[in-house]
């Protein structure tokens, strides 16, 4: 059966093909191997009497071969039917120009990332001052202000993060008194350990555990909120009736984010210390009103204080990020993915960097 | 057709995205009271024409007229005004998902008026009725109505500002035939009771034959016909060679005649 698909006579000058049985997408294969095989001529007589069977996969290698032979040789095709010649017209009459795949040059990458890095950091400007223009438009007229959207978002990004907040901050503050006793209990400094616990998570942990899981909790809620509702044309739609989004949608996530934030720390301060007397209770032996008479003592209030400062920084931060982002959604599902992930990312690395700026600024001020 | 008056001028707007000219000097007028189709084939910045006169987009280049205010360099007072003069009905709806269906209708009224509750509720349920919804789909959010009466309760939130300019983006898309053919009577009749002018990006060519008064075609970046059907068949173009002259559409419309004879 294999030979009897393509045969070939060749003379001096000339080359006889057979084309013959099924020429289908199953047997098109075979054929096409057998044709690569067939040696160069000047002319070429091509007969298709014996074909039974065609279908388009059929045509195209016909039409891919004709050509190719066609380059060196005069090709004479018979022996087809008119059915045969109208499928193959219609084939000829239905092709595109080969479709140009996307270039991806590494060069051309990397100049489309830092284009794009910069354009977001335009974009985040243009943002940043609507959202300025929008607050002190509410400034101005306080009613304007979406109370009832503000204390929504405080119940659902504040109070409603407590349990996970309040356990995150139990869980590292324990961490650090059992890793702190280790190292104290050596010298005998056991009573340390108060100092430890209580200024690390009253003056970093607390603000830093606080905003990384509200980044990670209400910063991509607030992008999958936005994107989907700019998926769905909601945005849009607030923009006709003239409900500005910044009003509706970002101003009142940012002002409750930094109205819960600071409120959270101070859950976070009390639930980390906690952790630490505990901690330092079983391990250490110093029993709680120790501990507590020892924080009055060490703890100083601007420890307390320049932690709290920390949470609206960090609040506006991850708010407008989440924001932001969500508004950069296309019309895709993929892209809502990838920005609340960038989000996510953009906002927990902020906060770090935002840490480490406050860190420099109050050691600079000798606080 | 009562009146002359031009509700909305659009003169040599064009529009890029990054290196894609979507317009190249497009223009068109649309009147009072008329019921104006935007036709083009996929691409051809039909959407994005539309979006230009609800200022939801600016062009690049040219100008928009709408009601006689023009949407370049337009006041945030002016801007507001229009808003409330004017009703959309997008493609999908853009039903507002935490609402539901009577909150979405209510939402412009309780913002932009000071109506009682009563009257409100009163007004919602005349549009629920009006654009033919039953009474119990007031209470169900967007996500548990089937994609005909979302259009149906769209199109009930873009008239509740009682706007004199309505906005369709293919409105009749996405509904089975009948709905469509009982979508465009309602506007009709919408028209008739309201007095209001429609702009309307369409493909169905039942609603362009029936119901669109005038219409621009969009196409190679420009409008290459505008008018009423009769004006529009004598273009030789050959989007509206394709779109109209094509044997269905002939035969169907029965324009065999007509077109050989304009």
């Amino acid at each position: 059966m294999d030979e009897a698909l393509i045969k070939y006579e060749k003379d001096q000058q000339q080359i006889r093909l057979f084309s013959q049985g099924e020429w289908t997408l199953k047997s098109v294969p075979q054929i096409e191997k057998k044709l690569k095989h067939i040696p160069s001529a000047k002319k070429v007589i091509w007969d298709f009497s014996g074909v039974t069977d065609f279908d388009s996969s059929g045509i195209l290698l016909f039409i891919k071969y004709y050509e190719q032979f066609k380059r060196e040789a005069s090709v004479e095709v018979t022996g087809y039917t008119s059915a045969q010649k109208e499928m193959y017209q219609l084939t000829r009459a239905h092709t595109i120009e080969e479709i140009a795949p996307r270039r991806s040059n590494f060069f051309e990458d990397i100049g489309k990332t830092t284009v794009g890095i910069f354009s977001d950091i335009k974009d985040f400007i243009t943002f940043l001052g609507e959202l300025f223009a929008t607050l002190f438009h509410v400034i101005l007229h306080p009613g304007t202000l979406r109370f009832k959207e503000m204390v929504y978002h405080i119940h659902h990004s504040g109070f409603n993060a407590l349990m996970i907040i309040g356990l995150t901050s139990f869980l590292v503050g324990m961490v650090i008194a059992y890793q702190g006793a280790v190292q104290l209990a050596k010298f005998g400094a056991d009573i340390f350990i108060v100092d430890t616990v209580g200024i690390s998570i009253v003056r970093e942990l607390g603000p830093m555990i606080t905003a990384i899981v509200i980044a990670g909790r209400s910063g991509s809620a607030y992008t999958a909120e936005i994107g989907a509702m700019k998926i769905t044309e909601e945005i849009s739609a607030m923009r006709t009736m003239g409900f500005d989004p910044y009003n509706f949608l970002v101003l009142p996530r940012v002002f409750a984010l930094m109205i819960a934030l600071p409120l959270l720390i101070f859950f976070s301060d009390i639930m980390g210390i906690f952790g630490g007397m505990v901690a330092a209770q079983m391990q250490l032996n110093i029993s709680m009103t120790q501990f507590v008479d020892r924080l009055y003592e060490v703890l100083e209030l601007k420890h307390y204080v320049l932690g709290m400062i920390k949470g609206p920084v960090f609040a506006f931060v991850i708010a407008t990020v989440g924001c932001f982002r969500g508004f950069q959604v296309s019309d895709n599902t993929e892209s809502l993915g990838l920005h609340t992930t960038a989000s996510v990312v953009n906002s927990i690395f902020l906060v770090i960097a935002f840490d480490a700026l406050f860190s420099v600024i109050f050691t600079e001020l000798d606080l | 057709m009562r009146k002359e008056n031009i509700v909305i001028n659009v003169k040599d707007v064009v529009t890029r995205f990054g290196e894609r000219t979507i317009h190249d000097g497009v223009s068109l007028s649309i009147k009072e009271n008329e019921i104006y189709g935007i036709l083009g084939e996929s691409g051809s910045g039909k959407s994005v024409l539309m979006k230009e006169m609800i200022m939801l987009l600016e062009p690049n280049a040219g100008e928009v007229t709408v009601l006689g205010k023009t949407l370049n360099g337009i006041s945030y007072r002016d801007a507001q005004f229009l808003r409330r003069e004017w009703g959309v009905l997008f493609q999908f709806g853009a039903l507002y998902s935490s609402m539901t269906i009577a909150e979405n209708i209510e939402v412009q009224l309780k913002e932009y008026t000071s109506i009682t509750k009563e009257m409100r509720d009163a007004l919602v349920r005349s549009k629920i009725a009006l654009v033919g919804l039953d009474a119990d789909v007031g209470s169900l959010y967007p996500s548990e109505l089937s994609g005909g009466m979302i259009k149906r309760a769209a199109l009930a939130r873009a008239l509740a500002m009682e706007p004199k300019l309505l906005f369709l983006d293919e409105p009749t898309s996405g509904l089975d035939p009948v709905g469509a053919r009982n979508f465009d009577a309602l506007i009709v009749e919408l028209r008739a009771m309201l007095g209001i002018t429609v702009v309307m990006i369409t493909h169905d060519l039942d609603s362009i034959f029936s119901i669109v008064d005038r219409m621009a075609i969009l196409a190679d970046k420009h409008v290459v016909a505008e008018g009423t059907i009769k004006n529009v068949l004598q273009s030789q173009h050959p989007f509206v060679e394709d779109f109209f002259k094509n044997d269905y559409t002939k035969q169907k419309y029965g324009l065999e005649g007509k077109v050989e004879n304009v």
